[in-house]
């Protein structure tokens, strides 16, 4: 009972980051900018944010308020992927480039500038930002008492063994993500760019005014995935999100640029790759007797499925009809 | 300033011109940067991205071996671009493509031209995957090649534990994790220097960069002299005209992304054969594929002019790799990255440029200063 807490827990802790960076995915397409960029801008996001916790770390401060200044990394987070994106917003809505090739190369951009910092922050060679231990939510955090002495239960692996503030904030901004889409006038406002922008403009709604949020409000949601990301993987910032970035924008797909979906499609990819993760200590999967390193099926197995489901799901899947398509007043 | 005008009027200048501003503008940004860190070292790590590719017959032999697979991961994702496709997947098909050249070379002994079509082969069957999935299922090609990336990385790293006949240790050697050194498995399977070597006195040079170029020569006549090479780019241009006007467009992308994956899987190939490399089992994708990108933007998926542009980025990267330890081999990548990111926006310099050229054509022959100024708006624009 206690591993599938384990897996519970690891499940989640994985949905989080692309569960936020698909949802950032989703807004900027439905705007009509694909933001191939996603990657680098959670790269940007977990640089800065890890920073700002080490910086807390150093001045003492952070240890006595940890889940304050955990929230004020997540804040970091969040400005610098706002700050990141606005150059694809600039170039990919203002001066009308390919929103690909943007993207390609502030993806390309993210992980050179992370070493170079770090290196420049850190002294040369030195290529890990530590994340300090004190930000995980213990029972102590909300004023309950450690149960000392026995093995930890059931509730306790799901509930404390791997929490962090990154989780509440992700469902928060699911909700809000749901309500801003569908029940504010912005949001009827921006799926109307990504859909038909010749017709939204005639009704007066400011294309690049919308598309401009799109690709903001992504970073935002990038750059706290980022953070989230690197906080669930452990072991420290490498100036990498190892792909969890691109895999965000197939997570989106196969939500069908749907919030509820997303959610859905996150855990369900979350949970193959815990699956992937733990193989060796699940007794029931089978071990394929006579395969040698047998972890990298497990490993393969979250894109297979991915894919399998593609295929069958792909009448249904409907991209925003405008999306890629630079908006220019002139034309018709 | 009649010739001027005609000279930009052309698209090809145009589109030269404009990757030209975006490299001197990267590089100037790239010189700022390394004034930020160091101030006193920063001309000699500025002399080392300039030169150091030139400094010696071994780094120019360095430049060559690096840009001989660059140029086919970019014609890869050049030639997936002009059929409207991103082929992103040109890593995995890279991988793959290296898997089965690796295998053909050590455990069947064949010789490096098998082994070549072998990769060829590998790189073919992971671009033609994804290609059928846009074909027959409409899944965007670029969430399937990303899948397909990470499929290809865990399906070789699986197959090569499982093989104990290409692994290094089999031959001899205490390493397990990477596969055998080619000299003492099956030296047939090197590609061959024709003395190239010995001339620049490097054991980096062989012929994979004159297997690279003439592969680009005829993607450039397939591209551009062929009935197919049209019904490709007329698919890439409007899909709905071209199907409307009878062209098979589920065929044309299969075949486009499959011959993409071909062209990444003979690059995974040709560095891998070289004999002075060993294959890693790797935990994260290989950058060749994704370098590529940029190689096939700079370009403009222009196969000939992707020689140019993976020779440049190989140049500058052995710059790179020469002002290490006093810089980060990463300033490389940021410069590259600028340079992409201008030459986004320069595709609208460059429409520009010949849009006013185009226009004062049509016109009647104007006074001296109303044409001077095409060649002032290109620079203002370009550095706007």
């Amino acid at each position: 009972m206690i591993i599938l807490a384990d897996i519970i827990a690891a499940t989640v802790l994985f949905a989080v980051p692309l569960l936020l960076v698909a949802l950032g995915g989703m807004f900027s397409e439905r705007s009509g900018v694909i933001n191939i960029a996603l990657e680098g801008t959670m790269i940007i996001g977990a640089l800065f944010g890890c920073l700002f916790l080490n910086f807390a770390d150093q001045g003492g401060w952070g240890k006595l308020h940890p889940q304050l200044a955990m929230l004020a990394a997540v804040a970091v987070a969040a400005a610098s992927g706002i700050v990141y994106s606005l150059l694809l917003a600039v170039a990919s809505v203002s001066l009308k480039a390919d929103q690909t090739i943007g993207g390609t190369a502030l993806n390309m951009l993210a992980p050179a500038f992370a070493i170079v910092l770090t290196w420049a922050i850190q002294g040369q060679g030195k290529t890990t930002i530590y994340i300090p231990n004190w930000i995980r939510i213990t029972k102590a955090t909300l004023g309950m008492a450690a149960a000392a002495g026995r093995e930890k239960g059931f509730w306790e692996t799901l509930f404390f063994k791997s929490m962090f503030l990154t989780t509440p904030i992700a469902f928060l901004l699911l909700a809000a993500a749901i309500v801003v889409m569908y029940k504010t006038r912005f949001g009827l406002r921006l799926r109307s760019c990504g859909e038909h922008p010749q017709a939204a403009d005639a009704v007066g709604i400011n294309v690049y005014k919308m598309r401009y949020s799109g690709v903001l409000i992504s970073g935002f949601l990038a750059g706290i995935g980022g953070i989230a990301f690197t906080i669930a993987a452990g072991s420290g910032f490498q100036s990498t999100v190892a792909g969890y970035g691109f895999l965000a924008l197939a997570v989106m797909i196969f939500g069908n640029w749907k919030p509820w979906r997303i959610l859905g499609a996150a855990v369900f990819f979350a949970f193959f790759k815990v699956i992937g993760a733990y193989s060796g200590s699940l007794a029931f999967l089978p071990d394929f007797k006579g395969v040698g390193s047998s972890q990298y099926i497990y490993q393969m197995l979250p894109y297979i499925v991915t894919m399998i489901v593609l295929i069958f799901s792909s009448k249904k899947s409907r991209a925003p009809k405008a999306e890629g398509i630079p908006y220019d007043k002139g034309k018709r | 300033m009649k010739k001027v005008r005609e000279f930009l009027g052309r698209r090809s200048v145009a589109s030269f011109l404009s990757s030209l501003i975006s490299i001197i503008i990267g590089l100037v940004f790239g010189y700022l940067l390394l004034l930020a860190f160091d101030s006193e070292k920063a001309l000699f790590g500025i002399k080392q991205i300039l030169f150091a590719g030139v400094s010696s017959p071994a780094k120019i032999a360095k430049v060559l071996y690096q840009a001989a697979p660059l140029v086919l991961t970019g014609l890869s994702v050049g030639f997936a671009f002009k059929t409207g496709l991103f082929n992103i997947g040109a890593s995995g098909q890279y991988m793959v493509g290296a898997c089965f050249a690796l295998y053909t070379g050590i455990v069947l002994r064949q010789p490096w031209y098998v082994a070549m079509t072998a990769a060829m082969l590998g790189g073919a069957i992971w671009g033609l995957i994804p290609g059928l999935c846009k074909a027959l299922f409409n899944v965007n090609e670029v969430i399937t090649s990303i899948m397909f990336n990470w499929i290809g990385l865990f399906a070789v790293n699986l197959f090569f534990s499982n093989t104990p006949k290409i692994l290094a240790n089999y031959y001899g050697s205490a390493n397990a994790n990477r596969t055998a050194n080619l000299a003492a498995a099956n030296a047939r399977a090197i590609i061959p220097t024709l003395g190239l070597d010995k001339l620049l006195k490097s054991p980096f040079m062989n012929i994979s960069i004159l297997i690279a170029v003439a592969i680009a020569v005829v993607a450039f006549i397939v591209l551009n002299r062929t009935t197919f090479g049209y019904e490709l780019k007329a698919c890439g241009f409007n899909k709905n005209a071209s199907i409307y006007a009878g062209i098979n467009a589920k065929r044309n992308t299969a075949l486009s992304m499959t011959i993409a994956g071909c062209l990444a899987g003979i690059g995974g190939g040709i560095y891998y054969l070289s004999g002075t490399v060993q294959y890693t089992i790797e935990k994260v994708l290989l950058s060749m594929g994704f370098n590529g990108i940029p190689v096939a933007l700079l370009a403009q998926s222009n196969p000939i002019a992707t020689i140019f542009s993976a020779t440049f980025i190989s140049y500058i990267q052995v710059g790179g790799d020469a002002m290490q330890p006093e810089f980060a081999k990463e300033i490389i990548d940021i410069i590259i990255s600028v340079i992409i990111y201008l030459s986004a926006v320069s595709l609208l310099v460059k429409g520009l440029i010949t849009r006013l050229a185009e226009r004062k054509k049509e016109a009647a022959p104007s006074p001296g200063q109303d044409t001077a100024q095409t060649p002032d708006d290109s620079k203002q624009e370009a550095t706007s």
